[in-house]
């Protein structure tokens, strides 16, 4: 009895602590997630019913325009701001492997703005992009008078000022994670390389970026979580505007739940949100966590 | 520094580099990306600075005549969000209130969950990680509503205790992962003889584990701290008006003022927001790019 007493004690022990993470998870995450899919498939309007109205708030979903700007907006943003960032912070981190002098200064200058709130960095931007004092303004008063930055105000190009805004924020963690792959890469290889006449573009091209595709992949699928997740941004730099020109899903269903007091709509975008983060993630994690249990086998 | 850089790349490098046409363009092209990255900040800086004559006159990149840091005095204790003229400083300590217990708490059931995770394996624990990993790529959208609804339910919806527990919530999976994967590199032996010692569950936790993971503790805290004094998203639906963080007081400030839009309070008051991330970055240095790295194995 005696023996038996402390393995209880120690599992006692051991299930109070996970007490949180179980919580949590069946709670806060699998609770949660269940019961929206549910809602999803209810009329509720203000408050949850436990009706049956089938695909009906679907259906609706794909008939409300400011939902079909806002998964255009979503397209736009991931060719603008994944595009933008993948290229840019790759560019930038295979400029500083270059041994290049004040390494330091350059890599704390690019990150910087990741240590900044959405909040903050919307709010610069909107500033910048005032038509009458910003950018645009500055530009005419130093003598070039056709320089036109008017993008916030005008509905066809407010989502592109948000794209940009979110570029200058996200170059920064992709130049950091692409830097660290890079200095990953056996030095070897160029030396090999330029005495075949490799040039430098073509070495990176080539040779270097088929071998971070793991770190690649990474810094996709960070910037793909941070797309899905944007609404600060939008909320406080043109909060959607001019019209529904800049809306985004995650603002629509925010929007839906407590402005206009419409969950059974949210709870459906939502749910579409879910079933599109999953379709696009799932096949990526899987051939990233193949290669690299591929890659430390082989190690 | 840089220029000086340019004149001179050859000290110190193990070899001699000459200054090629392509090493000009290698830095010509850091230094045009570096001052992009740094525009923004500067025109935030100047312009907080200015009086607000100077930024009617348009001229946007101008150094103000007399630096205003009354401005700043202005935005912190002062400005007006709405009706209250009370300035930012009360967004300010709810989130110095928020983000210190929210950061320890969240830290340490961090901690707690990866150490049980990898030294006491059990089944359903491994279940419980896997579905918890799986929440890291859930878009928050679809769990707000329940929790909102079950916040109420507890009575607690719109107080401190709200935005407290949300914050542990969805810190949980990072944190969760970045410990775990840090015990599961400790040795196995260094748990059996303490165990062998007549170790507990919480000794060995306490006084062996948990000061072992020390720089874990450290990259969490500061994943945890720019994490949640930058939210926006949460603070606005779960603090309730009278803890609302300075992220959510600042956007107020912003695009909420009746009238003349004062946009050098604007600026001093984001600069003021700002100010906490950036000198926990500037500070942290090397901790906050392995932050980026832990948050990558996440994503």
């Amino acid at each position: 009895m005696a023996r038996n007493a402390k393995p209880n004690r120690i599992n006692l022990a051991l299930h109070a602590a996970l007490l949180p993470l179980v919580i949590t998870t069946l709670l806060a995450y699998i609770g949660s997630v269940l019961w929206t899919i549910r809602i999803s498939f209810s009329t509720s309007k203000l408050l949850p019913k436990d009706d049956w109205a089938g695909l009906a708030q679907f259906e609706r979903l794909f008939e409300t325009d400011r939902w079909i700007v806002s998964l255009q907006n979503m397209g736009i943003l991931a060719i603008v701001y994944i595009g933008g960032v993948m290229v840019i912070g790759c560019l930038l981190a295979v400029f500083i492997d270059q041994q290049v002098k004040g390494e330091s200064w350059f890599r704390t200058i690019f990150l910087y703005p990741f240590a900044m709130s959405f909040v903050v960095t919307g709010l610069i931007w909107q500033w910048l992009f005032n038509p009458t004092l910003g950018l645009q303004n500055a530009m005419h008063s130093m003598g070039w008078t056709s320089f036109t930055l008017d993008w916030t105000v005008r509905p066809e190009t407010s989502i592109y000022a948000v794209g940009l805004a979110m570029v200058w924020q996200g170059c920064g963690t992709t130049m950091a994670i692409m830097l660290a792959a890079l200095r990953g890469v056996d030095d070897e290889q160029w030396k090999a390389a330029r005495l075949d006449g490799v040039s430098k573009p073509r070495y990176y091209w080539n040779i270097v970026l088929p071998q971070l595709g793991p770190a690649l992949a990474t810094a996709f699928v960070l910037l793909a979580v941070a797309l899905v997740r944007t609404f600060d941004i939008v909320a406080v730099m043109t909060s959607g505007g001019p019209g529904s020109s800049s809306e985004v899903p995650a603002k629509f269903i925010i929007d839906h739940l407590f402005g206009r007091n419409n969950i059974g709509l949210a709870s459906a975008a939502s749910v579409v949100m879910l079933i599109t983060v999953f379709t696009v993630l799932t096949p990526l994690l899987y051939w990233r966590s193949k290669v690299q249990s591929r890659l430390s086998a082989g190690h | 520094m840089t220029t000086s850089a340019i004149a001179t790349p050859s000290v110190a490098k193990p070899r001699k580099q000459l200054l090629t046409p392509a090493r000009i363009g290698v830095y010509a092209f850091l230094l045009f990306t570096s001052a992009f990255f740094l525009l923004p900040l500067y025109v935030m800086l100047v312009t907080s600075l200015k009086s607000s004559d100077e930024v009617r006159a348009a001229v946007l990149f101008a150094w103000p005549a007399s630096p205003q840091f009354g401005n700043w005095v202005e935005a912190w204790s002062t400005a007006c969000i709405s009706l209250a003229c009370d300035g930012i400083r009360g967004g300010f300590w709810n989130s110095v209130r928020l983000v210190i217990p929210a950061t320890i708490l969240s830290v340490f059931l961090g901690a707690l969950n990866g150490y049980a995770l990898s030294f006491w394996r059990s089944k359903w624990g491994d279940v419980l990680f896997a579905i918890l990993m799986l929440g890291a790529f859930v878009p928050f959208q679809i769990m707000i509503y329940p929790l909102v609804a079950w916040f109420r339910l507890g009575g607690f919806y719109n107080t401190y205790w709200a935005i407290l527990l949300v914050h542990c919530i969805f810190g949980m999976p990072v944190l969760t992962l970045l410990f775990r994967n840090y015990f599961v590199s400790v040795p196995q032996e260094l748990f059996k003889a303490a165990r062998i010692d007549g170790g507990g569950f919480w000794r060995i936790f306490l006084q062996l584990m948990l000061p072992m993971a020390t720089p874990m503790i450290i990259v969490a805290t500061i994943l945890q701290i720019t994490g949640i004094w930058n939210d926006y998203l949460f603070g606005l639906i779960f603090a309730g008006k009278d803890n609302y963080p300075m992220t959510v007081q600042l956007n107020n400030l912003v695009n909420t003022t009746f009238g003349e839009r004062r946009y050098h309070i604007d600026m001093a008051a984001t600069i003021l927001t700002s100010l906490v991330p950036l000198l926990v970055y500037f500070f942290s240095g090397r901790w906050f790019v392995r932050g980026i790295a832990a948050g990558a194995v996440k994503g």
